[in-house]
């Protein structure tokens, strides 16, 4: 099956072959010994395949035999009528295919979903985000993990990618949720300390520590 | 009481939120165009989702005794699938000058991206080309300084803020669109948007001139009596039953009028439930249940 995707499966093959694949291979999580998770760490820093279910690995697999060229393309046909394991396995992939930054639109698209697992399996342990986002679509992913109850630390280089324009949304975010009488995530201020100041939020912070007094 | 919910996405709803909607008041519903939870991939079902909630839906709702309108709109969320977008901006036209659509919406922003900003600015030439009010959705993230810019992204196309209904408001905004002159809308939506206590809070505040309540129920947990609830609560903690009457009714009324495709004569003088009407040969009836038929008041 590999090598026919190798020599660049038609439309119908490939939809068959990715479709199939859980009934070929299970569904159960992929068990790595110490020396493979330190062999993905290496291959790419921050990138945890460790648990995932054995099926999307293999389809991960699969999309990694296509030909280079026309991969974008491939990847977005699947992606349109992909279900949400699919989608998962499709997105968990993405520091891996080829060309990564043409498929930033599609990572986008990943994002837009409010199924949660499908928006993790592009934010969470993953390079990719942090090295081919651009600001904007950075700081909506993070205000959208906030949205949809997605922890921010799985994130790879929040620290690193934080901005002031980020630390504006998350302040007016901040104020918004307090005046609905509504909690606000601890995680939020990790990126919005740094600029406190420069966005003027430093009142903002200290309430949320007199807040922590009970 | 009367009254209306300009925005409930009654395509996700069951006849039981229907029967128990006319139970508790409702006399007319307004559906978005919006997106269905993930993002079409053909202009195809796109038109057709806009046929369904402009026939079928109106059917269905029209056996219980609902009038049903609705807004015609590109969404944000799909407006960032640039061949989609420029497919469906082709098609809009024609859907919104049917009966009964008395907006161009729900449009506006979601992530404020480049290709968003492009199809709101086109879809209010439509509505200024139509001479349709417009009903904007302002963004859940980024939400101040997206309605902030949404008011002003209106005002550049030349649109007057009282032909356009600015939705999903909540205490950071709602100051700003009634000091410019735009209709100011509330979803009483539970856990994401406003709550019916905060939003009787806001009446108090703000008073009711241009301000809508609405449930924007959908196929989330989401409440279709979230209008005749809040105005319940508002009547119980003091707030004048005209303020009540203006805020769940009558200003969603004014404001969608200049459409010229709702009146109050509408529900006053319409005609009757009659569940035995079908529609493409479609009953809502299942199991040998008997028709319910009431006489026009």
């Amino acid at each position: 099956m590999l090598g026919e995707m190798a020599a660049g499966p038609d439309d119908a093959r490939l939809d068959l072959a990715f479709a199939r694949l859980p009934r070929l291979v299970g569904r159960a999580p992929l068990t790595l010994a110490p020396a493979d998770e330190a062999a993905a760490e290496a291959a790419r820093p921050g990138w945890r395949p460790a648990g995932w279910p054995v099926d999307a690995a293999a389809r991960i697999l699969l999309l990694l035999h296509l030909p280079r060229a026309g991969f974008a393309d491939r990847f977005r046909r699947l992606r349109r009528v992909a279900d949400t394991a699919e989608l998962v396995a499709l997105f968990r992939g993405l520091p891996l295919y080829p060309d990564p930054e043409r498929l930033e639109d599609e990572a986008g698209e990943g994002l837009r979903s409010n199924m949660r697992p499908v928006f993790e399996a592009v934010a969470h342990h993953s390079p990719y985000p942090r090295e081919v986002f651009g600001e904007h679509r950075w700081n909506h992913m993070v205000l959208k993990a906030l949205f949809v109850d997605s922890p921010l630390a799985p994130i790879q280089g929040l620290d690193e990618r934080a901005n002031p324009e980020l630390a504006m949304m998350l302040r007016d975010y901040a104020r918004e949720r307090r005046a609905a009488g509504r909690p606000i995530s601890p995680e939020l201020w990790r990126c919005l300390i740094p600029f406190a100041q420069a966005v003027g939020a430093e009142a903002d912070v200290a309430l949320a520590d007199l807040e922590r007094i009970p | 009481m009367m009254f209306i919910d300009p925005h409930a996405h009654m395509i996700s709803r069951t006849t039981d939120d229907y029967e128990a909607m006319a139970a508790a008041g409702i006399v007319a519903v307004i559906e978005p165009a919006f997106w269905v939870g993930q993002p079409r991939t053909h202009v195809a079902s796109y038109a057709d989702y806009l046929s369904a909630i402009l026939g079928f839906e109106r059917f269905r709702a029209g056996q219980f005794g609902l009038r049903h309108y609705c807004t015609i709109g590109l969404n944000s969320k799909e407006a960032n699938d640039e061949a989609l977008a420029e497919a469906v901006m082709e098609i809009l036209p024609r859907f919104a000058i049917k009966e009964g659509v008395v907006a161009i919406g729900e449009i506006g922003y979601d992530e404020q991206t480049a290709l968003e900003d492009r199809y709101f600015r086109r879809q209010l030439e439509l509505a200024r080309e139509l001479d349709l009010p417009v009903m904007i959705h302002t963004p859940h993230r980024d939400k101040k300084r997206g309605t902030t810019r949404s008011m002003d992204v209106c005002e550049e196309h030349g649109l007057d803020p009282s032909r356009v209904v600015v939705d999903h408001n909540n205490e950071e905004t709602v100051a700003e669109v009634l000091q410019r002159g735009y209709w100011a809308a509330f979803s009483i939506y539970p856990s994401t948007k406003m709550g019916d206590a905060r939003m009787v809070e806001i009446l108090k505040r703000y008073g009711a001139e241009r301000v809508i309540v609405n449930s924007a129920c959908d196929w989330g947990i989401s409440d279709p009596l979230s209008v005749p609830k809040t105005a319940k609560l508002a009547l119980a903690q003091g707030v004048a039953a005209e303020d009540v009457r203006r805020a769940c009714y009558a200003n969603a009324l004014a404001a969608f009028a200049p459409s010229g495709q709702i009146a109050e004569s509408d529900w006053l003088s319409g005609p009757a439930i009659d569940q035995r009407t079908l529609y493409e040969g479609n009953s809502i009836l299942r199991g040998g249940r008997d028709a319910r038929v009431t006489a026009a008041e």
